[in-house]
Order: structure tokens, then C-alpha cells, then sequence
């Protein structure tokens, strides 16, 4: 699997470029990711990436898309309560976009 | 990652012309878009099978033990001894051909190592070469070849190109089931860790954690939670649902994928709403709480550890029988396996609906029904109150999910259940139906991102047949009994046949519901307008 070397330290990702260890994650390597991929993140991009993250600590995997969304419109209104302002922000998808930049495992199974 | 191919470049690089150079001299090529990342060791360790290692199927190095050639040769003739079948298979085939563009894979690709008789042929051409006289005697002129690192590799490729699915058997004159060949040479691979980690990460979490997208039980009822709030805003009622409750009548178990992700996350809802409605003394199991075995695409070692928790949390919670969600390759391993496996369920009693008192005497040995049968029957019975009209903005067809049509005679019930939940509904042509249905083309744990070429071709098939009902009828949503197919269709759809929306049976049976005490419906389960009255306004 690839190893970067990002800020001194090496950090191991997935063959499809996600975190293998969560500990690895630092906001800077998020923004890192974001760059390489042309994207320079906003305070609304973080606002995802950080529910992602607080989810993820308290229920150990991402949320659907459904808690993603109502979870936006409570905190940035419900006009961007929907799935199309997600796919604005992270055209690649939120579930995959988004959980990479906020160092989460990609979710498998009948998904 | 390679660039992914376009509908269009799908359908030009077809080409079905055989190449001019015999089979077995042409070196297997690892495509890009056309396998899935190897297992990896994490994965491989939990489960306890062997070579655990991380390794890129496309580099040279597959990383395999010193005498892997000994391992794959003994674990053949260990299973030649266990499983005649397997030794049958080896054996009868003519090679007559009936089943070569019967593979969706072939179709697809046009490439002659996904004829089903090829694929097995590879295999086949090994097992003459070490097991049969001719074979060691005649070497290539008896259609034999010596086991080397290409010929491993070209298993590896292609036995990840077939999902199972058992089309080509329907057309096998000798009836040859020629997933089991897969099967057993997935088994072999799988001796040198020889796995992806699509499936093998799914098996491990389900190991680990009951379900294969690792959900803690924590996560189920949240989610659960989620949902009932979505069924509340939509119906007005509130529902409290039952986990992991002792002395339930019935235990219910679903694949995970119902439990996460759209669209099967409405099919969910349907089973709680309908639950609901009948007051039926049933529970969810946080433990039990995947129907799917990724464990079968393994092997049957694994998938039998992977099933036995579903008798395990029956008999711990005293249920008397089990009712099961809408899942493809679930239902196979229950039907055909799980009754020798894990069995016999003497504990549990034969089912019998207590709306109905239907005795399911077809689950009698495994005590397990599935949910397209119990709710043929509600509504045979006159149980259900239900009001097509809500569902009169689709125009339906449906998908036989390979496993519960070839692997468990379930034809009639989701068509009949269909008939009563919608005015518009509308068959694809008939030789990509029923027995003789055509794969999603992402089954058997192939439903990654990675191979989305391979899913795309191996689903042409299917999507052909939809986009003729499409611009013959205007259907516009593709129903179907299993959760693979809920995500792997919605891909699919997308990409061959925009337009056609994706839905489990149970999602149209909630809408359709007329429940006690609901408020009048303004939407629907995912919040889109219900069609205007007299069927007007949705055309």
C-alpha cells in the first residue's frame, strides 16, 4: 500500500487513498488531500468534515447520507439540507470525498 | 486508477471475433478496472485464513508462500474427495457450448475466458493434468496444463469475474452449476490469501462485529432511530421497534446494506411500518444483524462460521421462527446450506404466520421464511390495507435477484405482491426473467469502485433488457428482492439507463399502506410528492 511522507512523518493509505490509521489525521493533510485534488476547502467543506469526524468517533463508522444531511440543515440551514449541496461541495460524492479528506475508512458490504 | 471507461467505448470494444491464437497461449492480462484491490492482512487475520499480507494484484510480486503450487494441488484433492459435486463437474462437461453467451460477463466483454465453459475450463485443464490418466499421459493434447504462477493468476482474474450467479447452469444440458466452480476455486485461492478485500473486509466486520458493514449496535438503533423519525414526519406515527428481545415470536434478520444506505434504507422503513401495522411480536437482533454472507464468496468454512449466529441469537432470544429481509445470496446459503451447516434448527418450531396461521411447510427444515413469501400471503388473505394509487407516479418492472429465483424458486411472490401495491407494472423480456434473469453484474462481492469496468459491462445485460421496457412502457423504476442489487442497480441505472430509479418491494409495500391512525400522506418514504388522485398529474 502507498506510503506518503507528509510533514516528517510517514503515513500509510489505502490503495484507493484513504487513512489507514485514523490517528494519522491532522487538518493540515486534509487540506493536503483537498490540494492534490485541485479543491480548496472552505469553512463549509470543514463544517462536514468535522461532523464526519465527531460521528465517526461515537458511532465507529460514517453516517448515511440521510444523518448527513438533516445534520447540515440544523447547523447551515435547510435550504442546504439536500444531497445536491453536498455533491457541490465534494463533486466526487460525500460519502467517498468527503470521508477521505476527514481520514475515515471507506464504508463495504451491499453499499 | 485507470480512467473509467464510457457507455459508450463499453459498447465499441465489444467484440466477439474468438482470437486467432488458442486459449491456453494466451497469457492472462490484469486489467485495470477489471479486478478489485487484494485482501488485505488486517482483513485475513481476523478471519484466520492464511497469507495474510497486503499485496497489489497488479504488481508481479502477489507475495505467495514458497509451495503454493503444493497447497493449491492439495487443496483440489481434498475437495475432489468432500464434494462430488465438484469432481462431477470436472468431469462431465462436453464442452457443447450452450453456455457461452449466456454469461453477462461475456456479453458484456466479448472476452471468451468469461464463456462460462472456458472459465471452467480453466480449472478443468488443471484437474486432468494432476488427476486424470489421459490428462497426465497426454499433457496439452488431452486438454491438460501444468499449474504455474500464470495459470494462478488467470483464476484469480477470472474467478472474480463471475458473481455466481448460476444463468449458465438454466442452459447446461448436464446441469452443471458452474458457481460452484467458482466457489471451489475461490476456495483454492483463497488457500494462499488469495482474496479481495471487497469481500474480505465485509466477511472480517462480520466477524467482528455481526454485519458487514461493522455497525455497533449503538449504530443499528441509531440509525433505526433515524428512520422511525423519517416514518413519523411521513405517517404520523411513531413507532417503537423491538431489539434483541427474549421470547419474541419472531426473529428478523436483514442484509446491513438496509440498514445504511439508500435506497435500501427505505426498503427498512417498509419492513418497520409493516411490522408495525400487523402488531407482530418480532425483534431486530443486534448480533444477528446480517442476513448477507460475504463468508460464501470465501468459502464454505467461512460462511458456515459467518451463518452460525443467526441460530445462535434464535435459540438465545427463544424466538419460535425467523423471518428474513429482502437479500439475494442470503437466501441461497439458507436454503441450500444453512439447514447441513449450522441445522438442525430443532429448537425453532415451522414457521407459521400468526396473521394468517399460513404454515410455510417449504421452510420446514430451516425455519427460516423469507419476506416476499409472509407478505404474499398478508395480502392473499386480505391483511393489508392497501392503496395502489400512492404508487401511481411508477411505472414498475422487476428484477429477479439471482439467488431467491435460480437458487430458491421465489418467482411469483415479489410479482404478486407487486400487482397489489401498483397500477403500472410491466415485464422485461421474458429469456431476462425469472430462472433465466439476468445478474446486476456486481453479485458475489463485486460490487467495489475499483472494477467498475467489469460491473458496467457485466451489467449491460440487464440494463438492456430495463432500457427496452424503459422506451417501450416508460418504466421508471427497477424493483428487486436484495440489498447487492439496490446498490449495484442504482449504479447501474445511472450509467445505462438514466431516469430508472432503484427500489426494494418492501419500500412500494409502506407506501402503499394504509396504516390505523396515520395522517393523509403528502409524500412518500423518501419525501417526494405523492401523485395527484385519479391518476392524473403524474404522467
Amino acid at each position: 500500500m502507498p506510503i506518503i511522507d507528509f510533514q516528517g512523518k510517514q503515513i500509510e493509505l489505502d490503495d484507493d487513498g484513504y487513512l489507514v490509521n485514523l490517528a494519522d489525521w491532522t487538518p493540515d493533510l486534509a487540506t493536503d488531500m483537498a490540494t492534490k485534488d485541485g479543491m480548496t476547502l472552505t469553512e463549509n467543506h470543514w463544517e462536514v468534515i468535522n461532523f464526519l469526524r465527531d460521528y465517526y468517533q461515537k458511532y465507529q463508522i460514517a453516517p448515511m447520507i440521510k444523518i448527513l444531511v438533516k445534520e447540515i440543515a440544523k447547523s447551515m440551514g435547510p435550504e442546504k439540507g439536500n444531497t445536491k449541496y453536498l455533491y457541490e461541495l465534494y463533486p466526487a460524492g460525500p460519502a467517498k470525498q468527503a470521508c477521505r479528506y476527514a481520514g475515515l475508512p471507506k464504508p463495504t458490504g451491499c453499499v | 486508477m485507470a480512467k473509467e471507461m464510457k457507455p459508450n467505448e463499453i459498447i465499441q470494444s465489444i467484440n466477439y471475433t474468438p482470437p486467432a491464437k488458442p486459449w491456453m497461449e494466451l497469457p492472462v492480462e490484469i486489467k485495470p478496472g477489471m479486478f478489485c484491490w487484494g485482501a488485505k492482512a488486517k482483513s485475513l487475520n481476523i478471519l484466520g485464513l492464511p497469507n495474510a499480507r497486503d499485496w497489489n494484484p497488479s504488481h508481479e510480486d502477489w507475495k505467495l508462500p514458497e509451495n503454493w503450487k503444493d497447497t493449491v494441488l492439495e487443496g483440489m484433492a481434498d475437495r475432489l474427495k468432500k464434494y462430488r459435486s465438484f469432481k462431477l463437474f470436472m468431469d462431465i462437461c462436453v464442452r457443447c457450448g450452450a453456455c457461452a453467451d449466456k454469461c453477462h460477463f461475456f456479453l458484456g466483454s466479448g472476452d471468451p475466458k468469461n464463456m462460462p465453459v472456458l472459465r471452467a475450463e480453466l480449472m478443468r485443464s488443471v484437474y486432468r493434468r494432476y488427476f486424470t490418466t489421459p490428462g497426465k499421459l497426454l499433457g496439452k493434447l488431452g486438454g491438460a496444463r501444468d499449474l504455474d504462477i500464470n495459470v494462478l493468476k488467470e483464476w484469480w482474474y477470472y474467478f472474480f469475474q463471475c458473481t455466481e450467479c448460476r444463468r449458465c447452469s438454466v442452459f447446461c444440458p448436464y446441469g452443471i452449476d458452474t458457481a460452484e466452480i467458482t466457489i471451489m476455486g475461490r476456495e483454492m485461492l483463497n488457500l494462499l490469501g488469495l482474496n479481495i478485500e471487497w469481500i474480505a473486509g465485509p466477511a472480517s466486520a462480520c466477524y467482528m462485529k455481526g454485519n458487514h458493514l461493522g455497525l455497533e449496535p449503538h449504530t443499528i438503533k441509531s440509525n433505526v432511530e433515524f428512520m422511525l423519525d423519517d416514518i413519523e414526519t411521513v405517517t404520523g406515527i411513531k413507532i417503537d421497534p423491538p431489539f434483541n428481545k427474549k421470547g419474541a415470536d419472531i426473529l428478523f434478520v436483514t442484509p446491513s446494506g438496509d440498514l445504511f444506505a439508500d435506497p435500501g434504507t427505505y426498503t427498512c422503513m417498509g419492513y418497520l411500518m409493516l411490522f408495525h401495522e400487523l402488531g407482530l411480536n418480532y425483534t431486530w437482533s443486534t448480533y444477528a444483524s446480517e442476513g448477507g454472507n460475504f463468508g460464501f464468496f470465501t468459502s464454505n468454512e467461512t460462511a458456515k462460521r459467518l451463518n452460525y449466529k443467526i441460530y445462535a441469537e434464535a435459540k438465545r432470544l427463544g424466538v419460535k421462527w425467523i423471518l428474513g429481509g429482502e437479500c439475494g445470496h442470503m437466501w441461497r446459503v439458507l436454503n441450500q446450506y444453512m439447514d447441513t451447516w449450522n441445522g438442525p434448527a430443532d429448537f425453532l418450531e415451522v414457521p407459521r404466520s400468526p396473521i394468517t396461521g399460513t404454515v410455510f411447510e417449504n421452510a420446514k427444515g430451516t425455519k427460516m421464511v423469507h419476506i416476499a413469501e409472509f407478505t404474499a400471503d398478508l395480502i392473499r388473505h386480505g391483511k393489508l390495507k392497501l392503496d395502489p394509487s400512492r404508487n401511481d407516479d411508477l411505472v414498475v418492472t422487476y428484477h429477479d435477484s439471482c439467488n431467491t429465483a435460480r437458487g430458491m424458486g421465489i418467482l411469483e411472490e415479489p410479482r404478486y405482491i407487486i400487482r397489489n401495491i401498483c397500477n403500472n407494472f410491466y415485464e422485461m423480456p421474458e429469456d431476462t426473467i425469472r430462472e433465466k434473469t439476468f445478474c446486476c453484474g456486481s453479485g458475489s462481492g463485486l460490487n467495489a469502485g475499483e472494477d467498475m469496468d467489469l460491473r458496467m459491462k457485466g451489467g449491460l445485460a440487464r440494463a438492456n433488457a430495463v432500457r427496452y421496457v424503459q422506451q417501450r412502457y416508460g418504466v421508471n423504476m427497477l424493483a428487486n428482492i436484495c440489498a447487492i442489487d439496490r446498490a449495484a442497480l442504482t449504479t447501474s441505472m445511472n450509467y445505462w439507463c438514466p431516469g430508472v430509479g432503484v427500489t426494494g418491494v418492501h419500500e412500494m409495500v409502506a407506501n402503499a399502506l394504509v396504516m390505523k391512525g396515520e395522517k393523509p400522506r403528502e409524500t412518500n418514504l423518501r419525501g417526494e410528492p405523492l401523485p395527484a388522485k385519479g391518476g392524473e398529474g403524474n404522467v
